[in-house]
């Protein structure tokens, strides 16, 4: 199976997600130059964090019109699975392949610490091999991740299942002082409504390894091999 | 010709900057400022041969690029 990581001038977790498919996941993985205009074969599209074009204009806003977002989005249009992280999630609510927006963080700081996140939602290729309400231990590392959409947006978003992640304190409760940065709803990741794109700000690829003192993300990279595994196109 | 574009956020979407500008200026002593909203202000330089064009080209660049209409948007002015 082979992950495709796009690489934006300015994307800096590019690597973290590469070594984390590649050399603790041990799946094939390549880096794909944001100029590239095909996805090199990839089965899996990570979108990485960091600060595409220094975050100018809004964070997001140009990579979103970089050239091989055209073919990111065919393989979101095929059901291919993305995942966005952190900027990556930033870049995918700017290309509208998943709705709302990350606002500056309500306390105008920027967070660098682990956080608890709680799974909402198992029905993802990123989650199905975590449980619901499982509490996953990940870091944060962002200044605008304050998940932001209009009231029938985000009510859509609820009734459909499709917030897929929420901060929550140690004990896996939803509470204002477990919110980081504001955001709606506690939203830490959303998905799309065919469910095969996936956002979040928290760092999975981050978590996987003990030295960095969680595993917890593992399991979204997992879930997407099983899932994958099960569609038959590791066949191919 | 030479278009302005602001652009601001929604009424609907908190903004804590500028929340936190209005409270700088309130510990300042000024008084009768009740709230402050940060926006951005684009200055476009237009090869277009009407203000009327000059105003469609301006909105087009300004729905699709310099606001996101998810929490912001946006005035013109032309000339």
């Amino acid at each position: 199976m082979k992950f495709a990581v796009i690489v934006f001038p300015g994307s800096n977790c590019d690597h973290d997600a590469y070594h984390a498919t590649k050399h603790v996941l041990g799946q094939d993985a390549e880096f794909v130059w944001h100029k590239d205009t095909t996805l090199k074969g990839a089965d899996v599209v990570i979108l990485p964090g960091g600060f595409s074009y220094g975050d100018y204009l809004r964070t997001g806003a140009i990579a979103q019109f970089s050239p091989v977002m055209t073919a990111v989005r065919e393989f979101a249009g095929s059901g291919g699975p993305i995942l966005g992280i952190c900027n990556g999630f930033q870049v995918l609510c700017e290309a509208k392949l998943l709705p709302g927006a990350l606002l500056r963080n309500k306390d105008l700081k920027f967070h660098c610490e682990h956080v608890g996140v709680r799974v909402e939602q198992t029905s993802t290729p990123f989650t199905n091999r975590a449980s619901a309400g499982q509490v996953l231990k990940l870091p944060i590392a962002h200044g605008e991740g304050n998940y932001f959409a209009d009231q029938v947006t985000l009510e859509q978003l609820e009734s459909s299942g499709r917030v897929i992640f929420r901060y929550c304190d140690n004990g896996g409760r939803i509470a204002d002082e477990a919110n980081p940065n504001g955001s709606l709803n506690g939203i830490a990741g959303i998905c799309n409504d065919r469910r095969n794109v996936v956002g979040l700000m928290p760092h999975p690829e981050r978590a996987c390894e003990s030295a960095l003192g969680s595993e917890d993300g593992l399991v979204l990279f997992d879930s997407v091999v099983a899932s994958l595994a099960s569609s038959g196109a590791l066949m191919a | 010709m030479r278009a302005r574009v602001f652009v601001t956020l929604k009424p609907s979407v908190f903004d804590p900057q500028g929340r936190t500008i209005a409270e700088s200026l309130h510990s300042m002593g000024y008084v009768g400022i009740s709230d402050v909203r940060q926006g951005k202000y684009f200055e476009l330089e237009l090869d277009a041969p009407s203000a009327d064009q000059a105003r469609e080209l301006a909105s087009d660049v300004a729905s699709r690029v310099l606001a996101n209409p998810v929490i912001e948007s946006y005035r013109i002015e032309i000339g």
